[in-house]
């Protein structure tokens, strides 16, 4: 076994690839197709998502998804980022092992779980359900995930940045917000990002917290594809692929210059 | 200094308290509920606690509460235990199925040049951004009897035109999407296992005259075997409860403990039931679900 590729290994990684893949390009490309019948090429047409934006309901529940997910990502993101420090900072404390156990188990919950009992605590407390008891489920299952990738990111840091802080009389709050949250930013930024898409793509969890009035994109999706596979469906998963593509590229390209940048002053610190 | 032991204490609290009622009180909502009896009322179980009217009202409604419904969830006659093993096999399978399929793929990514392993690693993670609904829902236009599959079959002269294959609406479909939706979370942890191993230790084997199949199960096998458990952790427990993609995939005779969750809540609309459904799967998952918080609790502070 030597270092580099092997025919194996490209090959491997080339199937894989396609096996991700094509399915989503043939979605995008069959959302040009002139014709209804989704199988049968009839020519390109942008006609399918003219039609999308004159579907008053498909926009509406566009909107609600967008305001939910921009406010549980935010939230998530605080909270997450919060539920970090402690599990990376605070060493042992008392209910430290039920705290852990509540931050991990959300990740591989079964969202039928997740979407039932938090119906149930709606109920049980009597809230109107919609806009508002959909954004408090969204922020519960999205802090974990935002808490998982922040901790990541804290575990690896030098720590003596924060100490020399500490010792030189800064606060812990200030410590915080001048040493800490730069260094991490990344890190939150992209939790921020992944509640903001989770968020955006859950079905079964709104389903189980909304009530009348609020229905989101995804349960709009889902009513449509039950009754078939349609140009329209397809020309509106093509937006949102295109959307999440566009950010997703972007902020790696980010991510990836500040680190660049954060490296050359590393350097520069050490060599002045 | 207070005011620093007060700020110390908000980090901890705020999330603390947010899952402690979100998360933690929700489950003994329904474990309540799951003890609980059918009633046309609002909310529509039997007995509820109302503190208000004392003590006695109190430690009646308490002696209400039954392990009815968990017999009936377990009687033989009703298709629930049924479901339980179903989605337990078909979880199972699926696993394998995208062990075998991932494990290829993460071991290439390992060996490539260094230069080019973020834009793989990036790849594996873009589709998993991509909303699952629409991955699920891409499926259905190449695997339905008149789809993109078929049509390529039968352009190949494969299959005639109208012995086209049925793969939608049956398990191998569920199969398909449930290792097209999960390969990311395959990919991630065994990626990272194997990218950290020592190559040298190969190099050492093979100047020893080992062959590269006995030297991958000798050394690379179980030193991989942590991403393996935890990618297989990470796909196994929400595949068991999973969905979408039985729901869209699957055909009438699959059968799997989400659906049959959400069947009897949202069309037989019984709330007891679903909840004693809910608490049992989550029991079926106890054992896979603390194994995985140790592992990564463990993976956390190892670092």
């Amino acid at each position: 076994m030597r270092k580099g590729l092997s025919w194996f290994n490209v090959t491997s990684i080339a199937l894989g690839f396609a096996f991700l893949y094509i399915p989503i390009v043939l979605l995008v490309i069959y959302s040009f197709n002139a014709s209804r019948m989704v199988t049968v090429w009839a020519g390109f047409s942008t006609h399918w998502y003219w039609q999308l934006f004159q579907n008053q309901q498909l926009l509406d529940a566009a909107w609600v998804t967008l305001r939910v997910a921009f406010l549980t990502a935010t939230v998530a993101t605080v909270l997450g980022t919060l539920a970090a420090i402690t599990l990376t900072r605070y060493g042992r404390f008392t209910g430290r092992t039920l705290f852990s156990g509540m931050v991990y188990a959300p990740l591989v919950m079964p969202e039928v779980i997740t979407g039932l009992s938090l119906l149930l605590l709606f109920v049980a407390v009597d809230i109107d359900r919609g806009f508002w008891t959909i954004t408090l489920a969204h922020i519960t299952f999205t802090l974990c995930f935002v808490s998982v990738v922040v901790q990541s990111r804290l575990v690896t840091f030098d720590r003596s940045l924060e100490e020399a802080a500490l010792d030189l009389g800064c606060t812990p709050f200030r410590t915080f917000f001048v040493i800490t949250l730069p260094i991490i930013l990344p890190a939150v930024i992209s939790g921020w990002m992944l509640a903001f898409t989770l968020s955006l793509d859950d079905l079964v969890i709104a389903s189980f917290t909304t009530g009348p009035g609020a229905t989101t994109l995804p349960m709009r999706i889902y009513s449509q594809v039950r009754l078939g596979v349609t140009p329209e469906i397809n020309a509106a998963c093509t937006i949102l692929i295109a959307i999440v593509t566009v950010v997703v590229i972007f902020v790696s390209i980010m991510t990836k210059r500040q680190e660049i940048e954060r490296q050359k002053a590393e350097r520069l610190a050490a060599a002045g | 200094m207070a005011s620093k032991a007060t700020g110390r204490w908000l980090v901890l609290a705020v999330p603390y308290l947010w899952l402690l009622a979100l998360f933690l009180v929700p489950f003994l909502i329904v474990f309540k509920i799951s003890l609980s009896q059918d009633a046309i009322a609002q909310p529509p179980y039997l007995p509820t606690f109302d503190l208000s009217e004392g003590w006695a009202a109190f430690k009646e409604a308490f002696a209400e509460l039954s392990f009815e419904n968990y017999g009936y969830v377990l009687s033989w006659d009703n298709e629930f235990i049924e479901a339980y093993g179903s989605s337990l096999w078909i979880a199972g399978i699926s696993t394998i199925l995208l062990l075998m399929v991932g494990y290829p793929i993460a071991y290439g990514m390992a060996r490539a040049p260094k230069s080019i392993r973020p834009t793989l690693l990036m790849l594996v993670i873009l589709p998993f951004w991509t909303s699952f609904l629409i991955r699920v829902y891409a499926w259905i236009g190449i695997l339905s009897p008149e789809g993109l599959l078929n049509q390529l079959l039968f352009a190949l002269g494969i299959i005639g035109r109208d012995t086209p294959l049925q793969i939608l609406n049956t398990d191998t479909a569920v199969y398909i999407g449930i290792v097209y939706s999960y390969l990311p979370f395959m990919i991630l942890p065994l990626y990272a296992a194997l990218e950290k191993m020592d190559e040298t230790l190969l190099e050492a084997a093979a100047d020893l005259g080992c062959p590269p199949l006995a030297a991958f199960w000798k050394i690379t096998w179980p030193l991989s075997l942590p991403g393996v458990f935890a990618g297989c952790l990470l796909c196994f427990i929400p595949a068991v409860g999973e969905f979408v993609i039985p729901d869209l995939l699957g055909g009438s005779d699959t059968l799997m403990i989400g659906k049959v969750l959400w069947t009897e809540f949202s069309v037989n609309r019984s709330w007891t039931v679903s909840s004693a459904v809910a608490v049992l799967l989550l029991l079926v998952l106890v054992i896979p679900i603390v194994f995985y918080q140790n592992l990564q609790a463990r993976e956390v502070e190892r670092r």
